[in-house]
């Protein structure tokens, strides 16, 4: 039976779309046949992180309405074997198709299909609930921040309200200095609130930005990255592989930030002299 | 001389990261009920007014939070009794 998956998250600009490109791309290298489901109707956006942006000929819409047939409508990524994207129309908008509509669209990719990622648009309105309609599985993406965690809390609660049973959580763009620092929302912190199981977790990368502006999934690049190991983790997760985390906290650092490293903890030694010394006083 | 650079140094304020995690787990906790604050501050009344036809109790020392334990969102009142009526 192949696994239907939405990858939401409530607030935009949080890492959805790159998300879903990237988890695909690594379940399709592992071998496995998967549909990439643009929900974002009237806003799509997967199409151009994937770079598959020119070859988009017919849409879900198209499909839908039976004006074409659902394969024409399929892009097949020719980097990767397995893998195809189902685009959204740009023209229409959300109210285009109903989430029964988009049950039956799935469905179809189903009998085909060993894993489909349907990437939700923003927001917990018509095109998250069409988003949502078939998924028997969901992938919460957030970042360590209070407006993205909250309104992931709220999509947790929908999702559960709705019946999807199985929801993980990937926290996106980690920065473990700022975490060192407390100046940023832990994994532990995220975890403790949300409580829901932790799929993986993304450093922040400037190459995930480089990525997307070729249009080439970061997973797909010969050149390893940390957030492409991440991914490739993810996918074997979702697999049932036991994979451990990657340790952000504890990375290979450069020299200067050892030397920053270094400081700091020359400051915290300072810090506790000057408070003993005081206490001495009492 | 020596304040300034402990202020310098930090301490007092806390870090953000700690902020924001209080300010999130507070705001969740009202949201996962869907109340608003005069709804919550409504029920409060209602609560200390039925308890009260009861027993005798300072509404001074009445303390209303809601609070998450993992999914489970539970309202946590606690009225310390100052004696029972009957």
């Amino acid at each position: 039976m192949s696994r239907i998956i939405v990858v939401t998250s409530g607030k935009g600009g949080v890492g959805k779309t790159t998300v879903t490109a990237n988890l695909g791309s690594a379940i399709a290298k592992l071998g496995k046949k998967v549909a990439l489901v643009d929900a974002d109707f009237g806003l799509r956006n997967l199409d151009l992180v994937l770079g598959l942006e020119n070859r988009v000929v017919y849409t879900a819409v198209e499909a839908i309405a039976g004006e074409c047939r659902l394969e024409q409508a399929l892009v097949r990524d020719k980097r990767l074997n397995g893998l195809v994207l189902l685009p959204a129309s740009q023209s229409r908008t959300k109210e285009a198709i109903t989430p029964t509509q988009m049950k039956q669209l799935i469905a179809r990719l189903a009998k085909v299909f060993d894993f489909i990622l349907v990437d939700s648009p923003a927001g917990i309105e018509m095109g998250f609930r069409n988003a949502i309609a078939a998924a028997r599985e969901a992938i919460i993406v957030t970042t360590p921040e209070v407006t993205a965690v909250r309104d992931a809390d709220r999509v947790v609660g929908l999702l559960e309200a709705y019946g999807v049973k199985r929801i993980r959580l990937v926290i996106n763009r980690l920065r473990p200095e700022m975490v060192k620092m407390n100046e940023m929302l832990s994994v532990e912190d995220v975890l403790e609130i949300l409580a829901i199981p932790l799929l993986g977790i993304i450093p922040d990368d400037k190459r995930v930005i480089v990525a997307s502006n070729r249009g080439e999934p970061l997973v797909l690049n010969p050149e390893t990255s940390l957030p492409a190991i991440a991914f490739d983790n993810i996918a074997r997760r979702l697999q049932g592989e036991k994979v451990p985390l990657l340790d952000l906290m504890n990375p290979q650092e450069s020299w200067w930030e050892r030397l920053g490293q270094y400081l700091r903890k020359m400051l915290a030694r300072l810090r506790r002299a000057l408070r003993s010394r005081e206490d001495k006083r009492r | 001389m020596i304040n300034r650079l402990k202020q310098w140094l930090g301490g007092g304020v806390p870090k953000s990261g700690t902020e924001a995690k209080r300010r999130l787990k507070l705001v969740i906790a009202h949201d996962r009920t869907g109340l608003n604050p005069e709804q919550v501050e409504a029920m409060r009344r209602e609560i200390l007014a039925v308890v009260a036809r009861y027993v005798d109790i300072n509404p001074e020392e009445m303390q209303i939070s809601i609070e998450n334990n993992q999914r489970i969102t539970s309202l946590i009142a606690n009225l310390p009794i100052r004696r029972s009526k009957r």
